[in-house]
């Protein structure tokens, strides 16, 4: 039984069986030949909002030929003061795979401790989410053939964003060159930064200005609300912080431009039609990445 | 002029701290005003090896390995002493370990081990920093004391 909890327990080697399996399933929901039906239970257990990432591994689960349950953070007994410890390992009685999103860093790792099943982290609060960067990795290989020295900008809400620090951890370990772009107040964390060039050596430049002339992909992400104690802080900051049409009229021609979504207006009004912006593509994608995620914790 | 400072007859002296942690070891050893024994703390005392060391004598308490871990991820070059009928009975250095269970609460607010019972875990990397298993977040052992 294997988890997946955080980028960081995972090698490149790793990512890359990950990667390899996630083409197989792209290519399987191609062709008119599904995969075997694995005949398994998948319970996602979301105590945050989501929309992709919980439609995406409930349709990952079915196109496997699983059958998918749900449990809702909200309507859980959780409500009635259940611990996140008990609710888990009840569920990993009734499933074989356990998928959890919860607002709390580390709620994965606890997970992962008493479950008796395996567990996929769908997003710990601001710590990890590791199927969004295998589906960033995989969307950045289908569209620009490598990562290793493309020139990748992450722009955003560098601070709170979980998606940004997973990245962190799956570009710098294929050695794309990295410029981290944020509001001072929402540079990534040092320590993380930090950790990164020690183990992997990547090229990290930080600015807090928007400079697209060397972008290979611009990968941006919203302000991060829900993490604010002070939401006119948060308000102000996503204010001030947009990509202009001048900005990615500087980039090369061929920028693609990812995002984890939802996107508020971080980007361009009316730019979802633009040869650029690839994020719909990139969500699409969501779906083979995620069967390869379930069907290698489950050890098919 | 030297300070001179009595000797404990049965107890523990913790020596080589280094100048200025003595504060934190105490907080470490948990010693407040209802401790009824006697307690010296010495900070800035002069050291052929250090320069500047701490050292802390308490009477009629001996240190096991748990809060030996603990003192040793702030003064990793203490030695502690065990004290009987006024002789030093053994002297150990401390040893850094390689992973503190259950004592330290996580000081960030939004870890999973804040909101429910959990034993919690860090994992202690170079310059004795520790990594919580949980939340995965790094922290200065002063951090874990405060």
């Amino acid at each position: 039984m294997s988890d997946l909890i955080s980028m960081r327990d995972l090698s490149r080697n790793d990512v890359e069986a990950y990667l390899r399996h996630a083409e197989k399933m792209e290519k399987s929901l191609r062709s008119s030949s599904p995969p075997k039906p694995r005949n398994k239970i998948v319970a996602t257990m979301f105590f945050e909002p989501s929309t992709r990432t919980h439609m995406s591994f409930w349709a990952a689960a079915e196109r496997l030929g699983c059958r998918a349950i749900s449990l809702s953070g909200d309507k859980s007994s959780s409500a009635k003061g259940e611990t996140l410890s008990d609710t888990v390992r009840i569920m990993s009685g009734y499933a074989d795979v356990l998928v959890l999103r919860h607002p709390l860093e580390g709620a994965a790792r606890l997970a992962a401790d008493v479950s008796s099943v395996p567990v996929v982290n769908a997003g710990d609060g601001g710590n990890q989410h590791p199927t969004q960067t295998l589906i960033d990795l995989y969307s950045i290989l289908r569209l620009k053939k490598k990562i290793s020295g493309l020139s990748v900008h992450l722009v955003g809400d560098l601070r709170h964003a979980r998606a940004m620090r997973s990245l962190l951890y799956g570009l710098s370990m294929f050695g794309a060159k990295i410029t981290l772009c944020s509001p001072k107040a929402l540079a990534m964390s040092d320590e993380v930064v930090r950790e990164v060039q020690e183990k992997f050596s990547p090229s990290i430049r930080t600015t807090h200005e928007i400079n697209l002339r060397d972008c290979d992909v611009l990968y941006v992400c919203r302000i991060q609300k829900e993490r604010f104690e002070d939401q006119y802080e948060a308000a102000r900051l996503q204010d001030e912080f947009r990509i202009t049409k001048e900005q990615i009229s500087a980039a090369p021609d061929d920028l693609a431009i990812l995002h984890p979504l939802p996107k508020i207006d971080e980007l361009p009004a009316d730019y979802d039609s633009d040869p650029h912006a690839k994020y719909f593509q990139q969500a699409s994608w969501g779906v083979p990445v995620r069967m390869a995620v379930l069907d290698r914790v489950m050890g098919v | 002029m030297p300070l001179t400072v009595q000797k404990i007859s049965n107890g523990t002296v913790i020596d080589h701290i280094s100048a200025g942690r003595g504060f934190l070891v105490m907080r470490i050893l948990g010693i407040a005003e209802s401790y009824s024994d006697r307690v010296a703390l010495l900070t800035n005392v002069p050291s052929k090896a250090m320069g500047k060391k701490d050292i802390i004598k308490i009477e009629g308490r001996l240190i096991d390995k748990k809060t030996a871990d603990r003192i040793a991820l702030l003064a990793p070059q203490a030695t502690i002493n065990h004290i009987s009928n006024a002789n030093i009975v053994s002297k150990k250095l401390v040893e850094i370990p390689s992973q503190i269970d259950g004592i330290f609460k996580c000081p960030n607010p939004k870890c999973i081990t804040n909101a429910e019972r959990v034993t919690t875990n860090f994992a202690v990397e170079k310059n004795q920093k520790l990594r919580c298993h949980h939340c995965e977040r790094l922290f200065a052992a002063e951090e874990l004391v405060a």
